[in-house]
């Protein structure tokens, strides 16, 4: 990605967007569906990964929860 | 205690739905005595585990080391478990109890790291570096014939379209670099008002710099405004 990318991603607004708010409301169910079926938490969850995917400090929460579960589940299974 | 004496009704539903762990967490957490004790112990366990793992996945980013990254987190922990055991009856059951509280502990993790910024800031809140920018954007020097026209434009736009608190936002967030969660704090805000305001703000400067014919058309508008 060159910088003018950057850039225009950085500018660029989604109407799905769901706003921090909502999104960190929904943040566990999305993680486990995130976890269980991909692409049904992408089609039931649009406006949250639209979210997500824009705010650095909700994509961040997000990262560390999918890791915690994802880390939990690991040692379930050991 | 909430959960002690739920609705008949409401405790069958959500019972209905959720794996037995988390019924065994609710109902232990929710009890009295021994049994409660040893679930809030084991929960502080889990959540301080979890607090430590976040604070070391985001180390790199932080100006901590050793005692003051385990204190962030030992602080994480005491505080969500707080929150947790307070908030029992807004758990609806639509995931396991667990990652319904580590939810909390991930959140308090990072409210913690924006608080701690203003401990040892790097940047003063208001200050305009505007030479920074290109840089923020991952913008090659060698490429500065091309993309110079660009950021004047935003620079103007910036100026030109946005309100008094757009512009002070998007300074403090993209030119200053101050954590979103930071920028908050500091001006007694929240997270969802900074990025509304920086989303309303973003939306302005792409239609502006449309409008001059630096960019593509703008999207739709978003629901933020």
């Amino acid at each position: 990605m060159t910088g003018w990318d950057a850039l225009d991603r950085f500018l660029d607004v989604d109407p799905e967007d769901v706003g921090c708010e909502k999104a960190m409301a929904l943040l566990h169910i999305y993680v486990e569906l995130v976890r269980s079926d991909p692409e049904a938490a992408t089609e039931r969850y649009a406006g949250v990964e639209a979210h997500l995917r824009a705010c650095g400090p909700c994509g961040e929460d997000f990262e560390g929860l999918l890791f915690a579960v994802s880390a939990e589940q690991r040692q379930r299974v050991v | 205690m909430r959960c002690a004496t739920p609705a008949p009704d409401r405790q069958t539903s959500t019972d209905e739905k959720l794996d037995r762990e988390s019924v065994e967490w609710l109902r232990s957490l929710a009890g009295a005595g021994a049994p409660k004790e040893a679930a809030v112990a084991r929960l502080h366990e889990l959540l301080l585990k979890v607090a430590r793992a976040e604070v070391n996945r985001r180390r790199f980013r932080l100006r901590l080391a050793g005692p003051e990254l385990d204190d962030l987190a030992h602080q994480a922990a005491a505080d969500s478990l707080m929150a947790i055991t307070g908030k029992l009856d807004d758990f609806r059951g639509e995931s396991r109890f667990t990652t319904w509280a580590y939810r909390f502990v991930i959140l308090e993790v990072s409210m913690k790291i924006g608080r701690h910024f203003w401990r040892h800031p790097t940047v003063a809140l208001g200050a305009e570096d505007w030479e920074r920018l290109p840089d923020r954007f991952g913008l090659d020097p060698a490429g500065k014939a091309e993309w110079q026209d660009l950021i004047a434009a935003l620079r103007r736009a910036v100026d030109d379209v946005l309100s008094d608190h757009q512009r002070r936002i998007f300074v403090a967030i993209v030119i200053a670099g101050v954590p979103v969660e930071s920028l908050a704090l500091e001006l007694a805000s929240n997270r969802n008002a900074i990025y509304k305001t920086m989303f309303d703000a973003r939306r302005k400067i792409r239609a502006e710099l449309a409008a001059k014919g630096y960019l593509d058309t703008p999207t739709a508008t978003g629901r933020h405004g």
